[in-house]
């Protein structure tokens, strides 16, 4: 499943894992944790061996995976309680441990309710609150913002960025060129369980230098001969748009528009965005990324 | 959804600061998850009372609807002698009732992450099912008063000294144990919670009736009594039925208690294996 990546992370720093649904990624995270033996390989985690000192690495990790991992007929509070006792706290330092997580991850007013009530949002605050009873050295955060509406997002974002502020290292896995972006110090991408492309986000971005260029469409035909014409780019007949990858510079806009026009396609707008995964793919591997990477 | 999705910042880092504890032993994580099942079990009572409500409506229906009619059919005194006969055969029942929430249970945990999450833990991986199997346990002979309880009620009188009761619970509770941890590997086993009820349906229902839980094995046709002599359930059956009311143990006794055994054991060590092979369900 993943083959040749080889990697150093600096302590205290986000290292973002950027890549399409089966790239790799979740399997990265589970051989990082523990939870999968590597076939082969070399793996040091918070500076022990993987595979010779399971039980060291695990007590300098936390992991949040994909899936909520919060236990569903307890409350919050008791979800934290029972971390602390797991990680052997006593009862009154597991006490105030689980109060101070419940009052930086905002969830004092559902503290007392089953986590089988919680928004998707409120769930996956306590299950990074869980994750961090532990007092891990290393985070392996496996797509935290997949599935959260914006406003969690971006709050899900703010504690990424504390987590750092304390000193652990963050491992995160994202399908998003702008999470990672925000977030990372450096940034692998993984393709088909390679590693195609890394460096820090400025680097990257180098690669794609303007991202994509959006035209929309007065009608379907129209939207078909062009898209026709073009040979690539993703066309979208419900909105009636094509996004083509391109730099945004107004020579290379006004030629694409040359093209279009030859065509006799009738453009309505035009919008020019900034570069997200499926730029960064045709980058580096030359190609559009055919799966659909971004599905935002 | 509260006001505001950002964590407040003014809090010092909790999380890094302090020292880390020593990680709690085997046993201490043991009862961690004990506690934790218990809680369960106590916050959403509905499993429990599916657990006994099966025996006890099977309980009162036969010695109620169909008491005089298998009295007479069994060459008995009186409509009050069926309920002798069908109590141990009940109690079985109850046993095998506890095989479904146990499954659930496993189950549930291994698909809703919180298992992976252990699993990423400084822990001991075992801790987690034997949690689980000593909660079940309890919960199952909790359950089975309950249903003595009911049988006390419908009449069952029985005359068994002390050592005989003692003996009557042990291996209630050895059948308990070994079921439990059979239950225990196939919640492993079926991919949703869903799937557990089919799995559980022969320990609940099938087994005791085609057992000698609610008629002697002479009644039965030739290729089902060969099945239903040899099979756990009748051993258990028959030893509790020696041990009271009286009745002849025979080899009914040895059979039990190997059976209890081995399913003990093979449930134990099957369930173990699964939880090792199976990290990334």
């Amino acid at each position: 499943m993943l083959d040749g990546i080889d990697l150093h992370i600096p302590k205290g720093s986000v290292f973002s894992l950027l890549g399409p649904n089966g790239a790799g990624k979740t399997t990265a995270v589970q051989i990082l944790s523990t939870l999968v033996t590597p076939d082969a390989g070399e793996v040091r985690v918070a500076g022990h061996d993987l595979v010779r000192e399971p039980e060291a690495v695990r007590a300098a990790i936390g992991v949040t995976g994909q899936f909520s991992a919060v236990d569903n007929l307890l409350t919050g509070e008791e979800n934290l309680l029972l971390m602390a006792e797991l990680y052997g706290y006593r009862r009154r330092q597991a006490r105030s441990l689980a109060a101070g997580l419940i009052e930086r991850f905002d969830l004092v007013e559902a503290a007392r309710r089953p986590a089988s009530t919680y928004s998707g949002g409120m769930r996956r605050r306590l299950d990074i609150a869980m994750t961090l009873v532990g007092g891990p050295d290393v985070i392996f955060l496996d797509e935290p913002t997949t599935g959260l509406d914006p406003r969690s997002r971006h709050g899900m974002w703010e504690i990424v960025r504390e987590l750092v502020g304390d000193g652990v290292t963050v491992f995160l896995t994202t399908q998003y060129l702008e999470e990672a972006d925000q977030l990372a110090d450096r940034i692998a991408v993984l393709n088909g369980g390679k590693l195609v492309a890394e460096g820090t986000p400025a680097e990257l971005k180098r690669l794609v230098p303007g991202g994509h260029v959006v035209l929309r469409f007065a009608d379907a035909a129209g939207l078909d001969r062009a898209a026709r014409a073009l040979g690539i780019g993703t066309a979208d007949s419900e909105a009636l748009t094509l996004q083509v990858p391109g730099d945004g510079s107004v020579r290379s806009v006004k030629a694409l528009l040359d093209w279009v026009e030859a065509t006799e396609a009738e453009v309505e707008g035009l919008a020019i965005d900034t570069p997200d995964l499926d730029d960064v793919f045709f980058a580096v591997t030359g190609r559009p990324d055919n799966e659909k990477a971004t599905t935002r | 959804m509260s006001a505001s999705t950002a964590p407040t910042s003014t809090t010092p880092p909790a999380a890094v600061t302090r020292s880390r504890p020593a990680a709690p032993s085997a046993p201490r994580t043991s009862l961690t998850m004990l506690r934790r099942n218990l809680r369960h079990a106590r916050r959403y009572p509905a499993m429990t009372i599916s657990l006994v409500s099966m025996p006890i409506a099977m309980l009162l229906l036969f010695n109620y609807v169909f008491g005089g009619t298998m009295s007479a059919g069994m060459g008995g005194q009186g409509s009050g002698d069926y309920i002798k006969y069908l109590v141990p055969g009940i109690l079985l029942m109850a046993v095998g009732s506890g095989v479904l929430p146990t499954t659930v249970g496993v189950c549930t945990d291994m698909t809703e992450g919180i298992v992976t999450r252990f699993r990423t833990m400084p822990i001991n991986g075992s801790s987690i099912l034997t949690g689980r199997a000593v909660g079940a346990v309890i919960q199952t002979l909790l359950s089975i008063v309950l249903v003595m309880g009911v049988a006390f009620l419908a009449g069952f009188r029985s005359g068994a000294e002390p050592v005989e009761w003692l003996a009557a619970a042990g291996l209630l509770a050895l059948m308990c144990t070994a079921l439990t941890w059979l239950a225990v590997a196939l919640g492993q086993l079926v991919k949703a919670p869903d799937a557990a009820s089919s799995v559980a349906l022969p320990f609940s229902f099938l087994l005791p009736f085609l057992s000698s839980a609610f008629v002697p094995l002479d009644s039965m046709p030739d290729w089902l009594r060969h099945f239903a002599e040899w099979q756990p359930y009748t051993a258990f059956i028959e030893t509790l039925r020696g041990l009271l009311l009286g009745d002849e143990i025979g080899r009914y006794g040895p059979l039990a208690v190997g059976w209890g055994v081995l399913i003990a054991v093979g449930g134990f060590v099957w369930a173990r294996s699964l939880f090792r092979r199976d990290a990334t369900r």
